[in-house]
Protein backbone atom coordinates (compact mmCIF):
# COMPACT_ATOMS: atom_id res chain seq x y z
CA UNK A 1 0.00 0.00 0.00
CA UNK A 2 2.64 2.29 0.91
CA UNK A 3 5.75 2.64 -1.33
CA UNK A 4 8.37 4.17 0.98
CA UNK A 5 11.24 5.88 -0.47
CA UNK A 6 8.68 7.43 -3.10
CA UNK A 7 9.77 11.48 -3.83
CA UNK A 8 7.78 13.68 -2.94
CA UNK A 9 4.98 13.72 -5.32
CA UNK A 10 5.17 16.67 -7.97
CA UNK A 11 1.34 17.11 -7.70
CA UNK A 12 0.23 16.26 -4.26
CA UNK A 13 -3.78 16.96 -5.07
CA UNK A 14 -3.78 14.26 -7.73
CA UNK A 15 -1.58 11.68 -5.69
CA UNK A 16 -3.88 12.07 -2.79
CA UNK A 17 -6.47 11.36 -4.93
CA UNK A 18 -5.12 8.25 -6.52
CA UNK A 19 -4.10 7.18 -2.83
CA UNK A 20 -7.68 7.91 -1.84
CA UNK A 21 -8.90 5.78 -4.35
CA UNK A 22 -7.03 2.93 -3.80
CA UNK A 23 -8.08 2.91 -0.07
CA UNK A 24 -11.74 2.95 -1.06
CA UNK A 25 -10.87 -0.09 -3.60
CA UNK A 26 -8.85 -1.93 -0.85
CA UNK A 27 -12.25 -0.95 1.54
CA UNK A 28 -14.48 -2.22 -0.84
CA UNK A 29 -12.60 -5.86 -1.69
CA UNK A 30 -13.65 -6.15 2.49
CA UNK A 31 -16.57 -5.66 2.10
CA UNK A 32 -17.94 -8.66 0.45
CA UNK A 33 -17.00 -10.96 3.41
CA UNK A 34 -17.91 -8.56 6.10
CA UNK A 35 -21.47 -8.44 4.79
CA UNK A 36 -21.66 -12.27 4.42
CA UNK A 37 -20.63 -12.16 7.70
CA UNK A 38 -22.81 -9.98 8.62
CA UNK A 39 -25.78 -11.78 7.47
CA UNK A 40 -25.34 -15.30 9.22
CA UNK A 41 -23.36 -14.36 12.25
CA UNK A 42 -23.68 -10.39 13.12
CA UNK A 43 -27.88 -9.81 12.20
CA UNK A 44 -28.78 -13.10 14.02
CA UNK A 45 -27.01 -12.06 17.27
CA UNK A 46 -28.34 -8.70 17.36
CA UNK A 47 -31.66 -10.55 16.67
CA UNK A 48 -30.79 -12.80 20.03
CA UNK A 49 -30.29 -9.54 21.88
CA UNK A 50 -33.89 -7.60 20.65
CA UNK A 51 -35.61 -11.08 21.43
CA UNK A 52 -34.34 -11.26 24.78
CA UNK A 53 -36.21 -8.04 25.44
CA UNK A 54 -39.09 -8.69 23.59
CA UNK A 55 -41.96 -10.24 26.23
CA UNK A 56 -44.29 -10.17 23.49
CA UNK A 57 -44.21 -11.36 19.69
CA UNK A 58 -44.13 -7.81 18.39
CA UNK A 59 -44.99 -6.14 21.69
CA UNK A 60 -42.67 -3.24 23.30
CA UNK A 61 -38.99 -3.86 24.64
CA UNK A 62 -38.62 -4.53 28.47
CA UNK A 63 -36.61 -5.89 31.16
CA UNK A 64 -39.18 -8.19 32.23
CA UNK A 65 -37.63 -10.99 30.63
CA UNK A 66 -34.59 -10.61 32.41
CA UNK A 67 -36.17 -10.02 35.94
CA UNK A 68 -38.25 -12.87 35.23
CA UNK A 69 -35.22 -15.15 33.96
CA UNK A 70 -32.98 -14.40 37.08
CA UNK A 71 -35.75 -15.11 39.32
CA UNK A 72 -35.90 -18.63 38.12
CA UNK A 73 -34.10 -20.88 40.59
CA UNK A 74 -32.79 -23.00 37.01
CA UNK A 75 -31.29 -20.31 35.99
CA UNK A 76 -29.08 -19.39 39.34
CA UNK A 77 -28.59 -23.09 39.96
CA UNK A 78 -26.51 -23.32 35.84
CA UNK A 79 -24.92 -20.17 36.34
CA UNK A 80 -23.38 -21.00 39.87
CA UNK A 81 -22.89 -25.09 38.15
CA UNK A 82 -21.38 -23.26 34.86
CA UNK A 83 -18.96 -20.91 36.78
CA UNK A 84 -17.52 -23.37 39.07
CA UNK A 85 -17.16 -26.49 36.73
CA UNK A 86 -14.71 -23.76 34.47
CA UNK A 87 -12.99 -22.76 37.42
CA UNK A 88 -12.62 -25.97 38.84
CA UNK A 89 -11.46 -27.18 34.87
CA UNK A 90 -9.34 -24.46 34.32
CA UNK A 91 -7.15 -24.85 37.71
CA UNK A 92 -6.99 -28.34 37.10
CA UNK A 93 -5.95 -28.24 33.30
CA UNK A 94 -3.29 -25.90 34.58
CA UNK A 95 -2.03 -28.33 37.06
CA UNK A 96 -2.27 -31.06 35.05
CA UNK A 97 -0.77 -29.56 31.99
CA UNK A 98 2.28 -27.91 34.10
CA UNK A 99 3.14 -30.99 35.06
CA UNK A 100 3.16 -32.67 31.89
CA UNK A 101 4.57 -30.16 29.48
CA UNK A 102 7.29 -29.60 32.54
CA UNK A 103 8.32 -33.50 32.28
CA UNK A 104 7.81 -33.57 27.81
CA UNK A 105 10.30 -30.76 27.87
CA UNK A 106 13.11 -31.16 30.29
CA UNK A 107 13.19 -34.74 31.37
CA UNK A 108 12.74 -35.83 27.72
CA UNK A 109 12.26 -40.02 27.09
CA UNK A 110 12.44 -41.78 23.91
CA UNK A 111 8.90 -41.43 22.18
CA UNK A 112 7.94 -37.88 23.70
CA UNK A 113 8.02 -36.03 20.57
CA UNK A 114 5.28 -39.10 19.54
CA UNK A 115 3.46 -37.71 22.48
CA UNK A 116 3.17 -34.21 21.19
CA UNK A 117 1.46 -35.81 17.87
CA UNK A 118 -0.74 -37.92 20.03
CA UNK A 119 -1.74 -34.77 21.88
CA UNK A 120 -2.84 -32.98 17.98
CA UNK A 121 -4.55 -36.16 16.82
CA UNK A 122 -6.71 -35.64 20.63
CA UNK A 123 -7.81 -32.48 19.69
CA UNK A 124 -8.92 -33.36 16.44
CA UNK A 125 -12.12 -35.15 17.93
CA UNK A 126 -14.83 -33.34 19.20
CA UNK A 127 -15.17 -33.65 22.83
CA UNK A 128 -18.15 -35.41 24.05
CA UNK A 129 -16.09 -38.47 22.62
CA UNK A 130 -14.07 -38.17 26.56
CA UNK A 131 -17.42 -38.40 27.81
CA UNK A 132 -18.73 -41.62 25.86
CA UNK A 133 -15.47 -42.96 26.55
CA UNK A 134 -15.42 -42.34 30.43
CA UNK A 135 -18.65 -44.21 30.13
CA UNK A 136 -16.73 -47.46 29.60
CA UNK A 137 -14.08 -46.61 32.10
CA UNK A 138 -16.04 -45.16 35.35
CA UNK A 139 -19.71 -46.40 34.15
CA UNK A 140 -21.69 -48.95 35.47
CA UNK A 141 -20.69 -51.35 32.98
CA UNK A 142 -17.25 -50.89 32.65
CA UNK A 143 -13.23 -51.01 33.01
CA UNK A 144 -13.13 -49.51 36.55
CA UNK A 145 -16.13 -51.32 38.19
CA UNK A 146 -15.76 -54.34 36.26
CA UNK A 147 -11.89 -54.32 37.31
CA UNK A 148 -13.00 -54.05 41.56
CA UNK A 149 -15.78 -56.74 40.85
CA UNK A 150 -13.39 -59.31 39.05
CA UNK A 151 -11.42 -58.03 42.30
CA UNK A 152 -13.47 -58.31 45.20
CA UNK A 153 -16.35 -60.11 43.67
CA UNK A 154 -18.83 -57.85 44.28
CA UNK A 155 -21.44 -57.59 42.04
CA UNK A 156 -20.83 -54.23 41.55
CA UNK A 157 -18.13 -51.47 41.74
CA UNK A 158 -18.01 -48.35 43.82
CA UNK A 159 -16.92 -45.89 41.29
CA UNK A 160 -20.54 -43.75 40.22
CA UNK A 161 -19.67 -40.38 39.94
CA UNK A 162 -20.17 -39.67 35.72
CA UNK A 163 -23.74 -38.23 36.39
CA UNK A 164 -22.32 -35.47 38.84
CA UNK A 165 -20.60 -32.53 38.02
CA UNK A 166 -17.34 -34.41 39.13
CA UNK A 167 -17.97 -36.78 36.18
CA UNK A 168 -18.02 -33.17 33.73
CA UNK A 169 -15.10 -32.03 35.29
CA UNK A 170 -13.23 -34.96 34.91
CA UNK A 171 -14.24 -34.90 31.33
CA UNK A 172 -13.45 -31.22 30.74
CA UNK A 173 -9.68 -31.77 32.11
CA UNK A 174 -9.12 -34.27 30.18
CA UNK A 175 -10.15 -32.50 26.59
CA UNK A 176 -8.75 -29.27 27.88
CA UNK A 177 -5.59 -29.95 29.05
CA UNK A 178 -3.87 -30.09 25.61
CA UNK A 179 -5.17 -26.64 25.36
CA UNK A 180 -2.59 -25.51 28.03
CA UNK A 181 0.02 -27.86 27.23
CA UNK A 182 0.85 -26.59 23.55
CA UNK A 183 1.52 -22.94 24.57
CA UNK A 184 3.42 -24.26 27.64
CA UNK A 185 5.48 -26.60 25.47
CA UNK A 186 6.17 -23.26 22.88
CA UNK A 187 7.28 -21.34 25.95
CA UNK A 188 9.50 -24.32 27.15
CA UNK A 189 11.43 -25.02 23.46
CA UNK A 190 12.55 -20.99 24.15
CA UNK A 191 14.32 -21.77 27.48
CA UNK A 192 18.15 -21.91 27.60
CA UNK A 193 19.29 -25.79 28.23
CA UNK A 194 22.42 -23.70 29.54
CA UNK A 195 20.49 -21.51 31.85
CA UNK A 196 19.22 -25.38 33.67
CA UNK A 197 22.77 -26.56 33.27
CA UNK A 198 24.44 -23.52 35.13
CA UNK A 199 21.62 -23.59 37.89
CA UNK A 200 22.23 -27.38 38.48
CA UNK A 201 25.87 -26.89 38.49
CA UNK A 202 25.66 -24.54 41.07
CA UNK A 203 23.93 -26.67 43.13
CA UNK A 204 20.25 -25.77 42.93
CA UNK A 205 17.70 -28.64 42.94
CA UNK A 206 15.01 -29.27 40.81
CA UNK A 207 12.26 -27.69 42.47
CA UNK A 208 14.54 -24.39 42.80
CA UNK A 209 15.28 -24.47 39.04
CA UNK A 210 11.68 -25.10 38.27
CA UNK A 211 10.64 -22.66 40.44
CA UNK A 212 13.32 -19.28 39.70
CA UNK A 213 14.17 -20.49 36.33
CA UNK A 214 11.70 -21.83 34.58
CA UNK A 215 8.41 -20.91 36.25
CA UNK A 216 8.38 -16.62 34.91
CA UNK A 217 9.23 -18.36 31.59
CA UNK A 218 5.90 -19.84 31.86
CA UNK A 219 3.89 -17.80 33.69
CA UNK A 220 2.28 -14.97 30.18
CA UNK A 221 1.62 -19.04 28.12
CA UNK A 222 -0.25 -20.57 31.55
CA UNK A 223 -2.00 -17.30 31.88
CA UNK A 224 -2.98 -17.27 28.08
CA UNK A 225 -3.74 -20.78 28.02
CA UNK A 226 -5.61 -20.76 31.22
CA UNK A 227 -7.83 -17.53 30.21
CA UNK A 228 -8.44 -19.80 26.84
CA UNK A 229 -9.43 -23.15 28.79
CA UNK A 230 -12.15 -20.82 31.10
CA UNK A 231 -13.57 -19.62 27.60
CA UNK A 232 -13.76 -23.03 26.53
CA UNK A 233 -15.02 -23.98 29.58
CA UNK A 234 -17.97 -22.22 29.81
CA UNK A 235 -19.27 -22.56 26.43
CA UNK A 236 -18.84 -25.69 26.96
CA UNK A 237 -22.18 -27.83 25.82
CA UNK A 238 -21.00 -31.85 24.41
CA UNK A 239 -19.22 -32.97 27.48
CA UNK A 240 -22.28 -31.50 29.67
CA UNK A 241 -25.01 -33.07 27.14
CA UNK A 242 -23.48 -36.39 27.18
CA UNK A 243 -23.17 -37.42 30.79
CA UNK A 244 -27.25 -36.94 30.78
CA UNK A 245 -27.21 -35.76 34.54
CA UNK A 246 -30.68 -34.12 35.09
CA UNK A 247 -28.97 -32.35 37.91
CA UNK A 248 -25.82 -31.21 36.53
CA UNK A 249 -27.04 -28.05 33.99
CA UNK A 250 -24.58 -25.29 32.57
CA UNK A 251 -25.65 -21.98 30.87
CA UNK A 252 -25.40 -23.84 27.06
CA UNK A 253 -27.21 -26.57 28.17
CA UNK A 254 -30.43 -24.27 29.62
CA UNK A 255 -30.17 -22.32 26.15
CA UNK A 256 -30.76 -25.78 24.32
CA UNK A 257 -33.62 -27.13 27.12
CA UNK A 258 -35.19 -23.68 27.24
CA UNK A 259 -35.31 -23.09 23.20
CA UNK A 260 -35.94 -26.39 22.24
CA UNK A 261 -37.51 -28.90 24.81
CA UNK A 262 -39.65 -25.69 26.37
CA UNK A 263 -40.15 -23.81 22.95
CA UNK A 264 -38.90 -20.34 25.01
CA UNK A 265 -37.05 -18.28 22.92
CA UNK A 266 -37.08 -15.69 25.04
CA UNK A 267 -36.24 -16.65 27.92
CA UNK A 268 -32.83 -18.82 26.14
CA UNK A 269 -32.34 -15.31 24.26
CA UNK A 270 -31.94 -14.19 27.91
CA UNK A 271 -29.99 -16.67 29.07
CA UNK A 272 -27.82 -16.28 25.98
CA UNK A 273 -26.93 -13.06 26.18
CA UNK A 274 -25.53 -13.51 29.94
CA UNK A 275 -23.52 -16.37 28.28
CA UNK A 276 -22.18 -14.30 25.52
CA UNK A 277 -20.96 -11.32 28.02
CA UNK A 278 -19.31 -13.63 30.12
CA UNK A 279 -17.64 -15.36 27.56
CA UNK A 280 -16.90 -12.46 25.40
CA UNK A 281 -15.55 -10.43 28.44
CA UNK A 282 -13.46 -13.43 29.28
CA UNK A 283 -11.78 -13.93 25.48
CA UNK A 284 -10.94 -10.41 25.30
CA UNK A 285 -8.56 -10.67 28.47
CA UNK A 286 -7.32 -14.33 26.84
CA UNK A 287 -6.53 -11.93 23.79
CA UNK A 288 -5.20 -9.41 25.48
CA UNK A 289 -2.97 -12.11 27.64
CA UNK A 290 -1.88 -14.26 24.52
CA UNK A 291 -0.78 -11.29 22.57
CA UNK A 292 1.62 -10.24 26.04
CA UNK A 293 2.62 -13.92 25.89
CA UNK A 294 3.08 -13.95 22.36
CA UNK A 295 4.71 -10.70 22.18
CA UNK A 296 7.40 -11.62 24.93
CA UNK A 297 8.77 -14.30 22.97
CA UNK A 298 8.47 -13.15 19.33
CA UNK A 299 8.88 -9.40 19.18
CA UNK A 300 8.70 -9.30 15.43
CA UNK A 301 4.82 -10.18 14.34
CA UNK A 302 6.30 -11.93 11.39
CA UNK A 303 7.78 -14.92 13.11
CA UNK A 304 5.57 -18.35 13.70
CA UNK A 305 2.37 -16.96 13.58
CA UNK A 306 0.11 -19.98 14.57
CA UNK A 307 2.99 -21.08 17.35
CA UNK A 308 2.92 -17.59 18.98
CA UNK A 309 -1.12 -17.70 19.15
CA UNK A 310 -1.46 -20.88 20.14
CA UNK B 1 17.62 -32.40 31.60
CA UNK B 2 16.33 -31.13 34.55
CA UNK B 3 16.63 -34.37 36.76
CA UNK B 4 20.15 -35.81 36.78
CA UNK B 5 20.04 -39.31 38.55
CA UNK B 6 18.84 -42.38 36.52
CA UNK B 7 16.46 -43.23 39.69
CA UNK B 8 14.81 -40.02 39.91
CA UNK B 9 14.48 -39.96 36.10
CA UNK B 10 12.56 -43.00 35.65
CA UNK B 11 10.41 -42.14 38.63
CA UNK B 12 9.43 -38.92 36.73
CA UNK B 13 8.75 -40.83 33.24
CA UNK B 14 6.38 -43.50 35.69
CA UNK B 15 4.54 -41.04 37.06
CA UNK B 16 4.32 -39.26 33.64
CA UNK B 17 3.12 -42.59 31.88
CA UNK B 18 0.84 -43.18 35.34
CA UNK B 19 -1.23 -39.69 34.87
CA UNK B 20 -0.50 -39.64 30.88
CA UNK B 21 -1.63 -43.05 29.46
CA UNK B 22 -5.19 -43.48 31.83
CA UNK B 23 -6.30 -39.68 30.82
CA UNK B 24 -5.07 -39.63 27.56
CA UNK B 25 -4.58 -42.45 25.65
CA UNK B 26 -7.03 -45.06 27.33
CA UNK B 27 -10.60 -43.23 25.99
CA UNK B 28 -9.66 -43.75 22.77
CA UNK B 29 -8.53 -47.17 23.52
CA UNK B 30 -11.70 -47.73 25.50
CA UNK B 31 -14.52 -46.82 22.51
CA UNK B 32 -12.48 -48.56 20.13
CA UNK B 33 -12.45 -51.64 22.02
CA UNK B 34 -16.33 -51.25 23.07
CA UNK B 35 -17.37 -50.64 19.42
CA UNK B 36 -16.30 -54.34 18.90
CA UNK B 37 -18.46 -55.80 22.04
CA UNK B 38 -21.85 -56.48 22.75
CA UNK B 39 -20.93 -56.45 27.23
CA UNK B 40 -18.51 -55.12 29.42
CA UNK B 41 -19.30 -56.43 32.97
CA UNK B 42 -15.97 -57.60 33.98
CA UNK B 43 -12.26 -56.10 33.71
CA UNK B 44 -12.27 -56.51 29.86
CA UNK B 45 -15.23 -56.09 27.40
CA UNK B 46 -16.72 -59.61 26.14
CA UNK B 47 -18.70 -61.19 23.35
CA UNK B 48 -16.38 -59.83 20.27
CA UNK B 49 -18.53 -58.96 17.73
CA UNK B 50 -19.15 -56.78 14.17
CA UNK B 51 -22.61 -56.55 14.41
CA UNK B 52 -22.48 -52.64 15.10
CA UNK B 53 -20.58 -51.90 12.21
CA UNK B 54 -22.55 -54.02 9.82
CA UNK B 55 -25.43 -52.08 10.89
CA UNK B 56 -23.99 -49.15 10.25
CA UNK B 57 -23.04 -50.33 6.69
CA UNK B 58 -26.97 -49.59 5.87
CA UNK B 59 -29.89 -47.62 7.30
CA UNK B 60 -30.25 -44.36 9.21
CA UNK B 61 -26.41 -44.81 10.07
CA UNK B 62 -25.14 -44.49 6.58
CA UNK B 63 -27.01 -41.82 5.98
CA UNK B 64 -25.98 -40.08 9.10
CA UNK B 65 -22.30 -40.57 7.89
CA UNK B 66 -23.10 -39.18 3.97
CA UNK B 67 -24.82 -36.34 5.97
CA UNK B 68 -21.82 -35.41 8.08
CA UNK B 69 -19.56 -35.52 5.28
CA UNK B 70 -21.46 -33.25 3.13
CA UNK B 71 -21.83 -30.55 5.65
CA UNK B 72 -18.15 -30.71 6.01
CA UNK B 73 -16.85 -30.63 2.79
CA UNK B 74 -19.61 -27.65 2.19
CA UNK B 75 -18.65 -25.89 5.64
CA UNK B 76 -14.67 -26.38 5.00
CA UNK B 77 -15.01 -24.80 0.90
CA UNK B 78 -17.38 -22.28 2.14
CA UNK B 79 -14.88 -21.21 5.21
CA UNK B 80 -12.26 -21.57 2.79
CA UNK B 81 -13.16 -19.04 0.47
CA UNK B 82 -14.77 -16.58 2.56
CA UNK B 83 -11.89 -17.12 5.43
CA UNK B 84 -9.02 -16.31 2.76
CA UNK B 85 -10.68 -13.64 0.92
CA UNK B 86 -11.23 -12.31 4.36
CA UNK B 87 -7.67 -12.31 5.22
CA UNK B 88 -6.35 -11.04 1.61
CA UNK B 89 -9.02 -8.01 2.20
CA UNK B 90 -7.80 -7.34 5.19
CA UNK B 91 -4.14 -7.21 4.36
CA UNK B 92 -4.90 -4.23 1.91
CA UNK B 93 -6.46 -2.30 4.82
CA UNK B 94 -4.96 0.24 7.72
CA UNK B 95 -3.71 -1.46 10.64
CA UNK B 96 -7.08 -0.47 12.55
CA UNK B 97 -9.31 -1.06 10.64
CA UNK B 98 -7.66 -4.39 9.96
CA UNK B 99 -7.71 -5.18 13.45
CA UNK B 100 -11.46 -4.60 13.48
CA UNK B 101 -12.10 -6.74 10.97
CA UNK B 102 -9.70 -10.04 12.17
CA UNK B 103 -11.71 -9.36 15.25
CA UNK B 104 -14.86 -9.52 14.17
CA UNK B 105 -13.87 -12.97 11.72
CA UNK B 106 -12.76 -14.28 15.30
CA UNK B 107 -15.71 -13.52 17.44
CA UNK B 108 -17.41 -16.91 16.42
CA UNK B 109 -14.91 -18.14 18.40
CA UNK B 110 -15.69 -16.55 21.81
CA UNK B 111 -19.53 -17.05 21.08
CA UNK B 112 -21.31 -20.40 23.01
CA UNK B 113 -21.82 -22.66 19.63
CA UNK B 114 -25.07 -22.95 21.12
CA UNK B 115 -25.79 -19.55 20.57
CA UNK B 116 -24.46 -19.34 17.27
CA UNK B 117 -26.94 -22.40 16.53
CA UNK B 118 -29.83 -20.03 18.59
CA UNK B 119 -29.49 -17.05 16.63
CA UNK B 120 -29.24 -18.45 13.44
CA UNK B 121 -32.97 -20.36 14.24
CA UNK B 122 -33.93 -16.80 15.89
CA UNK B 123 -32.64 -15.81 12.98
CA UNK B 124 -33.85 -17.46 10.00
CA UNK B 125 -37.36 -18.70 11.10
CA UNK B 126 -39.29 -15.65 9.92
CA UNK B 127 -39.49 -14.46 6.09
CA UNK B 128 -38.11 -13.12 4.30
CA UNK B 129 -35.24 -15.74 4.46
CA UNK B 130 -36.88 -18.97 5.74
CA UNK B 131 -34.17 -21.35 5.92
CA UNK B 132 -35.10 -23.57 9.48
CA UNK B 133 -35.99 -27.05 9.15
CA UNK B 134 -33.46 -26.95 5.91
CA UNK B 135 -29.64 -28.30 5.20
CA UNK B 136 -28.85 -25.35 4.00
CA UNK B 137 -28.72 -23.95 7.69
CA UNK B 138 -26.89 -26.42 9.28
CA UNK B 139 -23.94 -26.08 6.44
CA UNK B 140 -24.45 -22.15 7.40
CA UNK B 141 -23.84 -23.01 11.32
CA UNK B 142 -20.94 -25.07 10.66
CA UNK B 143 -19.62 -22.43 8.34
CA UNK B 144 -19.79 -19.54 10.75
CA UNK B 145 -18.38 -21.58 13.46
CA UNK B 146 -15.10 -22.99 11.14
CA UNK B 147 -14.18 -19.44 9.36
CA UNK B 148 -12.68 -18.27 12.66
CA UNK B 149 -9.80 -20.80 11.99
CA UNK B 150 -9.26 -20.70 8.30
CA UNK B 151 -9.26 -16.66 8.53
CA UNK B 152 -6.81 -17.28 11.50
CA UNK B 153 -4.65 -19.79 9.38
CA UNK B 154 -4.58 -18.01 6.10
CA UNK B 155 -3.78 -14.50 8.04
CA UNK B 156 -0.90 -16.80 9.84
CA UNK B 157 0.88 -18.07 6.34
CA UNK B 158 0.03 -14.42 5.05
CA UNK B 159 2.38 -13.32 7.70
CA UNK B 160 4.94 -15.32 7.30
CA UNK B 161 5.00 -15.01 2.95
CA UNK B 162 7.95 -13.07 1.84
CA UNK B 163 6.60 -10.23 0.21
CA UNK B 164 9.37 -10.41 -2.45
CA UNK B 165 7.93 -12.64 -4.64
CA UNK B 166 4.80 -10.29 -5.24
CA UNK B 167 6.66 -7.01 -5.40
CA UNK B 168 8.98 -8.79 -8.19
CA UNK B 169 5.82 -9.94 -9.86
CA UNK B 170 4.38 -6.68 -10.15
CA UNK B 171 7.78 -5.31 -10.47
CA UNK B 172 7.58 -6.96 -14.23
CA UNK B 173 4.38 -5.44 -14.74
CA UNK B 174 1.82 -8.44 -13.38
CA UNK B 175 -1.67 -6.87 -12.81
CA UNK B 176 -3.08 -7.93 -9.34
CA UNK B 177 -5.50 -10.40 -10.30
CA UNK B 178 -2.57 -12.41 -12.37
CA UNK B 179 -0.28 -12.01 -8.99
CA UNK B 180 -2.72 -13.15 -6.83
CA UNK B 181 -3.67 -16.30 -8.93
CA UNK B 182 -0.49 -17.11 -9.81
CA UNK B 183 2.07 -16.02 -7.12
CA UNK B 184 0.00 -15.40 -3.87
CA UNK B 185 -2.50 -18.14 -3.94
CA UNK B 186 0.47 -20.90 -4.74
CA UNK B 187 2.41 -19.95 -2.18
CA UNK B 188 -0.34 -20.15 -0.07
CA UNK B 189 -1.84 -23.59 -0.91
CA UNK B 190 -0.07 -25.84 1.59
CA UNK B 191 -1.54 -23.44 4.47
CA UNK B 192 -4.93 -23.50 2.45
CA UNK B 193 -5.31 -27.53 2.24
CA UNK B 194 -4.26 -27.68 6.10
CA UNK B 195 -7.06 -24.92 7.06
CA UNK B 196 -8.82 -27.32 4.93
CA UNK B 197 -8.14 -29.85 6.98
CA UNK B 198 -8.93 -28.21 9.90
CA UNK B 199 -12.40 -26.58 8.90
CA UNK B 200 -13.29 -30.50 8.10
CA UNK B 201 -12.41 -32.22 11.76
CA UNK B 202 -14.32 -29.38 12.83
CA UNK B 203 -17.28 -29.67 10.87
CA UNK B 204 -16.88 -33.29 11.39
CA UNK B 205 -17.47 -33.38 14.79
CA UNK B 206 -19.49 -30.33 15.50
CA UNK B 207 -22.55 -31.04 18.03
CA UNK B 208 -23.61 -28.21 20.22
CA UNK B 209 -24.77 -25.80 17.14
CA UNK B 210 -25.96 -28.73 15.03
CA UNK B 211 -28.74 -30.17 18.18
CA UNK B 212 -30.17 -26.54 18.15
CA UNK B 213 -31.16 -26.39 14.24
CA UNK B 214 -30.92 -30.13 12.29
CA UNK B 215 -33.82 -30.91 10.45
CA UNK B 216 -35.34 -34.32 10.88
CA UNK B 217 -33.96 -35.39 7.70
CA UNK B 218 -30.47 -33.84 7.84
CA UNK B 219 -29.25 -35.80 10.58
CA UNK B 220 -25.45 -35.50 11.32
CA UNK B 221 -23.50 -38.13 12.59
CA UNK B 222 -22.68 -36.49 16.13
CA UNK B 223 -26.94 -36.40 16.53
CA UNK B 224 -26.54 -39.61 15.69
CA UNK B 225 -24.08 -41.04 18.42
CA UNK B 226 -25.95 -38.97 20.56
CA UNK B 227 -28.94 -40.28 19.91
CA UNK B 228 -27.51 -44.05 20.16
CA UNK B 229 -26.19 -43.79 23.58
CA UNK B 230 -28.49 -41.54 24.93
CA UNK B 231 -31.31 -44.77 24.29
CA UNK B 232 -28.78 -46.91 25.86
CA UNK B 233 -26.91 -48.73 22.89
CA UNK B 234 -23.60 -47.62 24.36
CA UNK B 235 -21.49 -50.25 22.37
CA UNK B 236 -23.80 -49.74 19.17
CA UNK B 237 -22.39 -45.81 20.10
CA UNK B 238 -18.75 -46.27 20.19
CA UNK B 239 -18.94 -48.24 16.17
CA UNK B 240 -20.42 -44.82 15.23
CA UNK B 241 -17.94 -42.35 17.36
CA UNK B 242 -15.02 -45.10 15.91
CA UNK B 243 -16.11 -44.39 12.46
CA UNK B 244 -16.52 -40.86 13.10
CA UNK B 245 -13.09 -40.75 14.08
CA UNK B 246 -11.57 -42.45 11.43
CA UNK B 247 -13.26 -40.29 8.84
CA UNK B 248 -12.12 -37.58 10.65
CA UNK B 249 -8.27 -38.90 10.77
CA UNK B 250 -8.35 -40.16 7.36
CA UNK B 251 -9.10 -36.56 6.07
CA UNK B 252 -6.08 -34.99 8.24
CA UNK B 253 -3.70 -37.58 7.05
CA UNK B 254 -5.01 -36.51 3.76
CA UNK B 255 -3.77 -33.03 3.84
CA UNK B 256 -0.91 -34.81 5.95
CA UNK B 257 -0.40 -32.36 8.30
CA UNK B 258 -2.66 -32.32 11.57
CA UNK B 259 -3.19 -29.45 12.56
CA UNK B 260 -6.07 -28.29 15.47
CA UNK B 261 -8.02 -25.86 16.73
CA UNK B 262 -5.48 -25.04 19.41
CA UNK B 263 -3.30 -23.76 16.74
CA UNK B 264 -5.65 -21.05 15.29
CA UNK B 265 -7.12 -19.68 18.29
Amino acid sequence: MSRPGTPAPPRPTRERYRGERRKVSSALWALPPLLALGLVFLYPLVLVVRQSFTQDEGGPLSTAPYAQVFAEASFTDAFGNTVLIALGATAGCLLLGFALALVIAFVPFPGSRAIGRFIDVFLAFPSFLITLALLFVYGTAGLANGLWADATGAAGGPFDFLRTPWGVLLAEITYFTPFVMRPLLAAFSQVETGQLEAAASLGARPARIVRKVIWPEALPSLAAGGALVLVLTLNEFGIVLFTGAKDVVTLPVLIYTKAILDGDYTGACVVAVVNIALSLALYALYRAVAARAGGARTPSTGGDGHRARA
Amino acid sequence: MLVHSKGARRAVWTLFLVLFLPVFALPLLVIVAASFASSWSGALPSGPTLAHYRDITQGDSLRALVTSLVTAVAASLLALAAGTWAALAAQRLRPRARKVLDALFMLPVAVPSVVVGLSLLVAFSQPPLLLNGTPQIVVIAHTVLVTAFAHQSVTAALARLDPAYEQSAAGLGARPAYVLWRVKLPLLLPSLTAAAGLCFALSMGELSATMMIYPPDWLPLPVRVFATTDRGALFAGAALAVVLMAATLLVLLAVSRIRTKASYR
